[in-house]
């Protein structure tokens, strides 16, 4: 059948110059006859834009947009209003923060393509600058303790970044462990940090913005969530810029980005000291919205290689990818404990208390190796194709 | 002190020797397949864990050693074959978090099968120094600790020659060089890599039995190869004298820093001091002492 | 990720339908660790609890009511503990008191558990300033927190020297795990040394532990009269063995009674010949209600130990006791408030703050010797504060002291003073015991 072109409704006809207001993307739409049927199905055969400002724009297909207007929507709206205590306390709020480190992760391993294991040690350095922001300055503003912990992080990222000139690949990564254990160590040892306290626990100050106390696990979630939003946005343009595609270039071939005028140093200690900020950042709201505690330990090697699972299994190098590693790596362990449990109840079988334990830690470590043979690109890659079988069906291409 | 401090020094290489054999059995897998295995910790524990369990239900020692090793070599071939194969193409951090997830697996299932109980390990061999050393020079030098180097020597001189010596060892290294080119002159890739992973296998239960004997085989045997990292990043990934070389280098300058320098800052130095020198190290020689100059091309 | 979530919260509910069935029933949530490096002591200690709480289901439950229980894996992770006990403190009518054995996990639930009015045990570890009942009214350190168990090491060292004026210019080296665990009988041990003049020298053992070559050459340069070995884990063993090494007596390293159980013993072989440690419980199926475990609950195959050898084991002891310690308390609040019902939370939390184990009911319950009586209150939430003192032989510990206490007037000052300063760093204000019934 013949292709029926809609011409675009609005915008710039006859020949006044570049189309003014809002550019409306034109849509050509498809159809093919069913068998039998009598009406068309219509099907599109893609957006075009006319403007530079649509091409560029962050979400260039509508459907892309109206689903993330619903999911913000969703998520800023729907869950406060229906979630239980239990969800947000131990589910979404890990979800997010964690989702905020493999963000930074993200941008230092997938963007700029040097692959760090230190990325908790950084989370450390932001929480307990945070902390002692608001130790010893009275009055500070918590959001910018909180920044000021990701400013502190990312300077010591700095720092740790520098070998990075010189060393690449798993020799980096093996470097990268040389601030996680010397940052805990650092941490635990210089009593100031701490604030030379006895007992060795350090909870987290009151979580207060603006004078209203944010208490109930609904409260810190809706913050957690404004912050991750923002620095998510701000992630996700990065990686469309300049600096970006800088990073990029040096992911792929370095000697040939610097050939063509890209300043290694300035982009590879930029993407560390980027990347730490927003683990920084994380740690942070680790501390105070979740844990509620300022401690080295939870900040261990562990928990470094679960937020570099998270972006391998979500997908390198996407903002998408971390959100979906995120959510796969945290949520991934309760539902095998609550599986287990249940199978345990419903079917009886009198499963042995560490024999489940360790069928979920093989199931677990299983599943990550099943992933990443299917998919090495990860979740994102898996819905970046079902989008597009979406949007063709039921055209195969 | 200057005895001391020798006493310190020749601690600090001996446990370097037990660092290095650690480091071996990543070498061997990095040089032949490039993948740069972090099950090695647990296939060591796996190890461990097999022999005592076996010695548990009535083996004799040689009979739980000879099983133990089968069940490596068998392990071995099973990673190569299940995981490592359908990832062959990927880049290497895929390969490298595979293996993360492959070491998950392997404790879990190493648990369920001998459950959890913290068991000794007996080589016969006892933790004690050596009396006449101790009485002419005053400084305690353990058994166990030289038998365990003298393993070690045995162990390097024997992978030493099969590499140099063997028509295998040669397919390895040529292997280690250049996958295509090796393919192309027709060396099986898929049995070297087998062979590879088994012999790996047959240098964790080493590593596993020496280390039991001394910590008691439980779950932070696993640790150990947090342990040989830093000797790795001293010696080279693909270098089996970098894996001795820098076993004692780091083993015996950890020692000293937390000895001599460690009560200055309030001890406990020597989990990060390694990763620092070689950290450092490998600022002058990015590649580690002996491992392969990479040549960055366009 | 949302079909996901509600196909979890689906199983969930499920969950929640098909196993909370009979109203009659008190529910205890377990934060256990069965996998990880702490698996050893994890499932022999819970596995302890299980097994009293089986026999106390068998034997007619508390007036009638009904223990149950849940477990949950937290792999001794402080971010999984807090889960865990998100996670289960609605089950099953709710909870109604946790001990999640883990000092990491137990900060991290300090202030939930607080919230959530659930009382939480930290039986034989924890903060050891919670002990002043005024400012932690929701945490309980039962039987005996650090503070005491350092205290009495010193006061054992004194009676191995012969008196404690003979402690005055030795030499007590501390060897410590490197963490809040480790650091934690710090200012007693120094507070003690400054009183009766001992020369006290710490050196940090970094986690896990696995070698130590460095710090018992640092011992053997000291060359001091004792060592304290406060380790967890593999660190214990992987010590003495060093010691032996280099030659350090054993019979000269005191152990906590985390560092003293035969998982850690029995790997160092025969390096741990002589090692002494403290207890606050003691082991052995000696007592009537280990046997009684052992007839009912393994006779009818419910126990919960895989491997029956461990029956009577430090930890499966040790376990045992927090179970017939949280029974009590569940029972003392039944007598106040109307015995063969279900008791709330704060019900239980009276119940544990007027625990009266006195040596009577201990022998009632068939328990006498197993741990020295225990008696809380408002202002003390400890209760007993007594340890002993056992020695390995190579095949079991023996006794070699009674349950004893150290200077428990110089702790509980400086618990009193630390339990201040936190009330004053927490704005809280204390609790006045007097008022209170």
């Amino acid at each position: 059948m013949l292709a029926a072109l809609a011409a675009p409704k609005g915008g710039g006809a006859g020949g006044n110059g570049p189309p003014r207001g809002r550019p409306k993307a034109a849509r050509a739409f498809v159809s093919f006859p069913r068998p039998g049927a009598t009406d068309m199905l219509y099907r599109e055969a893609g957006q075009f834009k006319t403007t530079y400002a649509a091409d560029t724009a962050m979400f260039p297909i509508l459907q892309d947009r109206i689903g993330f207007v619903a999911l913000l929507l969703v998520a800023f709206v729907a869950v406060p209003i229906l979630a239980s205590p239990y969800l947000f306390s131990a589910i979404l709020i890990p979800f997010l923060i964690l989702s905020l480190a493999a963000i930074g992760l993200n941008i230092l391993t997938g963007y700029a393509g040097q692959l760090s294991l230190g990325a908790a040690a950084f989370m450390a350095v932001g929480a307990f600058a945070s902390y002692n922001f608001v130790l010893r300055i009275p009055g500070i503003p918590l959001l910018l303790a909180f920044a000021g912990g990701g400013v502190m992080a990312a300077a010591v990222g700095l720092v740790f970044g520098l070998p990075s000139l010189r060393i690449r690949g798993f020799y980096l990564a093996v470097a990268t462990l040389a601030a996680q254990f010397f940052i805990l160590w650092a941490l635990t040892k210089i009593g100031w940090f701490t604030n030379y306290n006895a007992s060795g626990v350090i909870t987290a100050q009151q979580i207060v913005i603006l004078g209203r106390a944010f208490d109930t696990p609904q409260e810190k979630y809706l913050l957690v969530l404004a912050i991750v939003t923002a620095m998510a946005f701000a992630a996700k343009n990065m990686g469309r810029g300049n600096i970006g595609r800088q990073w990029m270039a040096i992911r792929d071939m370095d000697v040939a980005a610097e050939v063509i005028g890209i300043r290694p140093m300035r982009a590879k200690l930029l993407a560390f000291a980027v990347s730490s900020f927003y683990c920084g950042v994380a740690g942070a709201l680790f501390a105070y919205a979740y844990l509620g505690t300022v401690e080295p330990e939870a900040y261990n090697l562990d928990l470094s290689f679960r937020i570099l699972f998270m972006i391998i299994i979500g997908g390198v190098g996407t903002v998408l990818g971390s959100f979906l590693g995120s959510a796969f790596i945290v949520i991934l362990p309760i539902a095998l404990n609550m599986l287990v449990t249940w199978l345990d109840g419903t079917l009886h079988l009198n499963v042995a208390s560490s024999a489940a334990s360790n069928v979920e830690l093989m199931v677990f470590g299983g599943l990550i190796i099943f992933f990443l043979i299917v998919e090495p690109h990860g979740l994102a890659r898996i819905w970046q194709i079902a989008k597009e079988k979406l949007r063709l069906w039921p055209f195969p291409h | 002190m200057v005895q001391f401090f020798f006493e310190v020094l020749i601690g600090g290489l001996l446990s370097g020797v037990m660092y290095s054999l650690v480091a071996l059995g990543f070498v061997l897998i990095y040089k032949a397949s490039g993948v740069f295995n972090f099950a090695q910790g647990s296939l060591v524990f796996f190890a461990a864990l097999t022999f005592v369990g076996l010695q548990e239900h009535g083996f004799s020692f040689g009979l739980a050693l000879l099983a133990t090793l089968v069940v490596m070599v068998i392990v071995g071939l099973a990673i190569e074959r299940m995981v490592l194969r359908p990832l062959v193409n990927q880049p290497p951090i895929s390969l490298f978090m595979a293996t993360i997830g492959l070491s998950f697996f392997i404790e879990g299932l190493a648990q369920l099968l001998w459950g959890a109980n913290v068991r000794g390990l007996d080589l016969g061999l006892q933790d004690e120094p050596i009396q006449w050393i101790n009485d002419t020079v005053g400084m305690n030098i353990s058994k166990f600790d030289l038998a365990a180097a003298g393993i070690a020597a045995v162990l390097v001189t024997g992978l030493g020659l099969f590499f140099s010596r063997t028509r295998i060892g040669r397919a390895l290294r040529a292997v280690a060089d250049d996958h295509q080119a090796a393919l192309a002159v027709g060396i099986p890739l898929q049995q070297i890599w087998g062979i590879v992973w088994a012999v790996a296998g047959f240098v964790a239960l080493v590593t596993g039995m020496l280390w039991g004997a001394r910590n008691g085989v439980q779950f932070a045997l696993t640790f150990v190869a947090l342990k040989a990292l830093p000797v790795l990043i001293l010696g080279g990934f693909e270098s089996v004298q970098g894996a001795i070389v820098g076993g004692l280098i780091i083993g015996a300058s950890e020692k000293l820093a937390e000895v001599f320098l460690g009560p200055y800052v309030g001890g406990g130095i020597e989990g990060w001091f390694p990763y620092v020198l070689a950290l450092l190290f490998l600022l002058v020689r990015p590649e580690g002492l002996f491992g392969e100059k990479i040549i960055r091309r366009i | 990720m949302k079909a996901w979530l509600a196909g979890v919260l689906g199983l969930a509910l499920l969950a929640g339908a098909t196993a909370c069935g009979a109203q009659n029933e008190q529910f205890i949530p377990i934060l256990s660790y069965r996998v990880g490096p702490y698996a050893a002591g994890g499932s022999g200690y819970f596995g302890g609890a299980i097994d009293y709480f089986t026999l106390v289901n068998m034997n007619g439950g508390i007036n009638g009511v009904k223990l149950v229980w849940e477990e949950c894996e937290t792999e001794y992770n402080a971010a999984r503990g807090v889960e865990c006990y998100e996670r289960l403190k609605t089950r099953h009518g709710g909870a109604t008191t946790v001990d999640p054995l883990s000092t990491g996990i137990a900060y991290g639930l300090f202030e939930r558990a607080a919230n959530d009015k659930i009382p939480m045990t930290t039986n034989g570890y924890g903060l050891a300033i919670s002990a002043d009942g005024r400012v932690f009214p929701w945490v309980f350190p039962l039987g005996t927190t650090y503070w005491d168990q350092a205290a009495a090491m010193v006061a054992f060292l004194g009676q191995k020297v012969g008196g404690d004026a003979n402690l005055k210019g030795k030499k007590i080296a501390f060897l410590y795990h490197d963490s809040a665990y480790g650091k934690e009988p710090i200012p007693v041990l120094d507070a003690l040394a400054a009183q009766k003049g001992f020369e006290l020298t710490k050196i940090a053992l970094i986690p896990p532990g696995n070698t130590q070559e460095s710090q018992w050459l640092q011992v053997r340069q000291l060359r001091p009269d004792y060592v304290i070995l406060w380790g967890y884990g593999v660190m214990n063993p992987t010590a003495l063995k060093t010691a032996a090494k280099f030659g350090f007596p054993r019979d000269h390293i005191i152990g906590v009674w985390w560092a003293g159980s035969e998982e850690d013993v029995i790997p160092a072989g025969d390096a741990a010949k002589g090692y002494i440690t403290a207890a606050f419980s003691a082991h052995g199926t000696n007592f009537p209600v280990m046997q009684d475990i052992q007839k009912k609950v393994y006779g009818a195959g419910k126990g919960n130990l895989e491997d029956k050898a461990r029956m009577g084991s430090i930890y499966h002891t040790r376990g045992v006791t927090y179970g017939i310690m949280i029974v009590e308390a569940i029972r003392t609040a039944q007598n106040k408030y109307g015995k063969g019902k279900v008791m709330t939370p704060e019900q239980v939390r009276w119940g544990l703050e007027h625990l009266d184990l006195s040596e009577a009911r201990l022998k009632e319950l068939g328990a006498s010797g197993l741990f020295p009586p225990v008696k809380t209150s408002c202002l003390d939430h400890e209760g007993s504060g007594m340890v002993k003192f056992e020695q390995w032989d190579g095949k079991q510990f023996h006794n070699l002291t009674p349950f004893m206490a150290g200077d428990r007037a110089l702790v509980r000052k400086m618990v009193e003073d630390g339990a201040n300063k936190y009330a004053s760093e927490k704005k809280i204000s204390p609790r006045d015991c007097g008022k209170e019934g």
